[in-house]
């Protein structure tokens, strides 16, 4: 791939040369992003490519310690965004750029993308947000799912029959019930997501269709980007 | 949602919006802050006014990663810094500007700088560091115990059997060497706190005076910088 960054380099990276190729999917809970790309791995496989997958909260340093913070009552949006940003430099220092490095193809479940937009949600100076990433390397191709807030309603509970406290926005207060609450946050997520849609030139995918409609849109896209045969 | 509420992200530039008043140590390991912080804590406790202590790195919502971080040797300059943060930003929401706006003396033991100088050393450059910390305060008084580095460097040496990986900066592969990279990265901390001793008005203490002698002065600069009258217990404090 070619190595950009948004802003700067890691100070970490001395060697910037990546054969490999970095793919974003971005989206919503409920918007399938993990079945996509759990379909994508083996269907990259099978053709001979190696791949790495990650995702937010996976880290090894911050990963099990972020999952715990969530679960509790004292993550103000100021240190669920540093805790999410140290979770994030971690994957990208140690399990993306290695990935890279040897000419993997790193397929990540959300990026940097989706911790801006909660950023911008909760009233973070954008000029605060972007510095904060600033250090990320930029990704070949962002696709991003696109699903109506009530179809995502129904996705949900059809996978938890509850929604996420913090996929709901609960912490911005914007309803006293939950349901309101989740259809209001995820319609403000969308609008910074269009916002960064442009400036970013994601791929849009319409991820209110089936699952396997989806993925043969995305194989194919991938594959016009990999130069080979969908 | 108001700029200034605490459920949002955005914070207020400008002068403080609150009535109490923050006091910061900087200084390398060995200069003899944290005596002198501690000397100052007892005596406002004493004269009766109302203050709380906050040291560097001591957040119990990273305590458990910072440490097997540390352990696992997994903190890389950049993650080093971002932990530090998150957890430099949990004790400020959670207790330092909350008691700030309940008109305490807040009393900490490191700041930002520390960051600042740190990461530096370790190649994050610095306009980045400060804009992740841009959330935070400027202290009333920032002191800086300035100490010749083999006088901090005795002290330390002279009362560790062993010096941890990252305080002797072992992590930067300098030199195989505990103490001779410890020297390395406290000259390097030093020359940090030198060249932003001016940009950040740091009051600037000799710590190679004894230990009393210092503390009359730094007793002095907080009674002329602070009037400290609105924070007897019996006061209500106004903004």
């Amino acid at each position: 791939m070619k190595t950009r960054w948004f802003r700067e380099p890691l100070p970490e990276v001395k060697d910037a040369s990546l054969p490999g190729r970095l793919f974003v999917l971005e989206g919503p809970d409920g918007s399938g992003r993990t079945t996509q790309i759990n379909q994508l791995v083996q269907w990259l496989e099978k053709r001979g490519f190696a791949v790495r997958t990650c995702g937010l909260g996976r880290s090894e340093l911050v990963g099990e310690e972020l999952e715990q913070a969530t679960h509790g009552t004292i993550l103000t949006p100021l240190t669920r965004s540093l805790f999410y940003a140290t979770d994030f430099y971690d994957q990208l220092l140690h399990t993306i750029l290695p990935a890279l490095r040897a000419g993997f193809i790193v397929l990540t479940d959300r990026y940097i993308y989706t911790l801006i937009a909660r950023d911008l949600v909760r009233k973070a100076d954008p000029e605060w947000a972007r510095n904060l990433y600033g250090r990320a390397l930029v990704p070949d191709v962002v696709f991003h799912l696109r699903v109506s807030a009530q179809r995502l309603v129904q996705r949900n509970f059809e996978k938890n029959s509850t929604l996420d406290y913090w996929e709901a926005g609960m912490d911005l207060c914007l309803s006293d019930n939950m349901f309101d609450s989740f259809v209001k946050y995820q319609r403000l997520m969308n609008a910074r997501f269009l916002e960064l849609s442009k400036e970013h030139q994601f791929e849009v995918v319409d991820a209110n269709r089936r699952v396997g409609l989806i993925q043969a849109d995305l194989r194919a896209k991938l594959a016009a980007h990999l130069g080979i045969a969908p | 949602m108001d700029a200034s509420s605490p459920e949002t992200l955005r914070q207020p530039a400008g002068a403080p919006d609150y009535p109490g008043r923050l006091i910061a140590v900087e200084g390398l390991d060995g200069s003899g802050k944290s005596t002198q912080i501690r000397l100052v804590k007892s005596w406002l406790e004493q004269e009766g006014y109302r203050v709380f202590f906050t040291e560097w790195n001591s957040s119990t919502l990273v305590k458990q990663a910072t440490t097997k971080g540390k352990q696992r040797q997994l903190l890389t300059p950049t993650t080093f810094s971002l932990i530090h943060a998150t957890d430099f930003a949990d004790r400020y929401q959670r207790q330092i500007l909350p008691l700030l706006r309940a008109g305490f003396i807040v009393l900490a033991d490191r700041y930002v700088y520390t960051a600042y100088a740190r990461d530096a050393v370790r190649g994050v450059d610095q306009p980045w560091v400060e804009k992740v910390y841009e959330f935070a305060r400027k202290p009333d008084i920032t002191f800086y115990f300035r100490v010749e580095l083999e006088v901090s460097l005795r002290r330390i040496l002279e009362t560790r059997a062993v010096l941890k990986y990252h305080e002797a900066g072992m992590d930067m592969h300098w030199s195989a060497d505990p103490v001779e990279s410890f020297k390395m990265f406290q000259s390097k901390i030093s020359m940090e706190y030198e060249s932003m001793r001016e940009k950040f008005g740091f009051v600037v203490i000799d710590a190679g005076r004894t230990i009393p002698e210092q503390q009359e002065e730094v007793r002095g600069i907080i009674r002329r910088t602070i009037d400290l009258r609105p924070f007897k217990h019996q006061q209500v404090p106004q903004a």
